[in-house]
């Protein structure tokens, strides 16, 4: 399908951008036949990590994509940045902490409402969050 | 997108029409503090039926809205999350403590008068029964908020 080769890439620049990033992201969960809640649930999980590179980094980006393993298919989204890095990515997966004006809820809360999340942080490199959800 | 705000009556009700970006929602929680203080209004109903989703941000800004216009003596009731948004919510641990909470704006108007009556204030003061045909005339036969208010 066409529809999984696709790359959608959005620049987080802004807070405007936040949600430009969540509504490619429904728009897409919707073509690959996420229906229900679940688009509602996408595009929730990405406005927080796209919220996290802005209060965090100020720049970065989305990229949108289907994937499929050898059973079954789905969407990721990658939230990728240049910024500070987080020093202790294992206290930042807490609920409730936060460093700074957040309310220390949107990662965790990202990974709750998706079924795989990945992340990846390096002091003055940057963070790559990777998550996804399966069509059931 | 600017959120249009009307009054109506004793009550404020803000409509969001679009998608509201952080800056959007900063600019509805200053435009509403000033209005209430302009129209001594003693309720707010913000209404976010087309909200796509209510994440950590949006929570926090209307939980803080609906805390700073108490502090300034107007009760706010938050109208209209839909199914799906509200799903999300729970999912990311998302509360609304402390504000109120209506179906829909009929809900709201039901929500506001009742905690008017139960405040004590009298019936026919800007706060209770406000019928939607005739906010002029409520208005016109507004007491001093002082001498309506213990």
């Amino acid at each position: 399908m066409s529809t999984f080769n696709e790359e959608y890439s959005v620049p987080i620049n802004s807070a405007a951008d936040i949600v430009v990033a969540r509504q490619r992201g429904r728009a897409l969960a919707i073509q690959l036949g996420f229906n229900g809640s679940d688009p509602t649930m996408i595009a929730a999980a990405i406005s927080e990590v796209a919220r996290n590179i802005i209060n965090h980094a100020k720049h970065g980006e989305i990229v949108l994509s289907g994937v499929h393993d050898s059973r079954r298919q789905g969407i990721q989204v990658i939230a990728r940045d240049d910024g500070p890095g987080i020093a202790n990515v294992e206290q930042a997966m807490q609920y409730g902490f936060s460093s700074n004006k957040g309310m220390g809820v949107g990662l965790p809360g990202a990974k709750w409402l998706m079924d795989e999340f990945d992340i990846q942080s390096q002091v003055g490199k940057g963070t790559r969050v990777s998550m996804r959800k399966w069509l059931s | 997108m600017h959120v249009p705000i009307l009054k109506q009556g004793g009550y404020l009700i803000a409509t969001i029409q679009s998608v509201l970006s952080d800056a959007d929602l900063l600019q509805l929680r200053d435009d509403l503090a000033g209005r209430v203080g302009q129209f001594r209004s003693r309720g707010v109903i913000i209404d976010v039926t087309v909200l796509d989703v209510i994440d950590s941000f949006a929570t926090r800004t209307l939980r803080g809205v609906a805390h700073m216009l108490k502090l300034r003596g107007a009760e706010t009731v938050i109208v209209g999350i839909q199914p799906d948004v509200a799903f999300a919510m729970v999912q990311l641990g998302l509360t609304l403590e402390g504000v109120g909470t209506a179906l829909d704006l009929e809900e709201g108007l039901a929500f506001l008068n009742a905690k008017a009556k139960r405040g004590g204030v009298v019936a026919g003061t800007r706060s209770a029964a406000a019928p939607l045909s005739s906010p002029r005339t409520l208005h016109g036969a507004q007491p001093k908020r002082g001498s309506s208010r213990r």
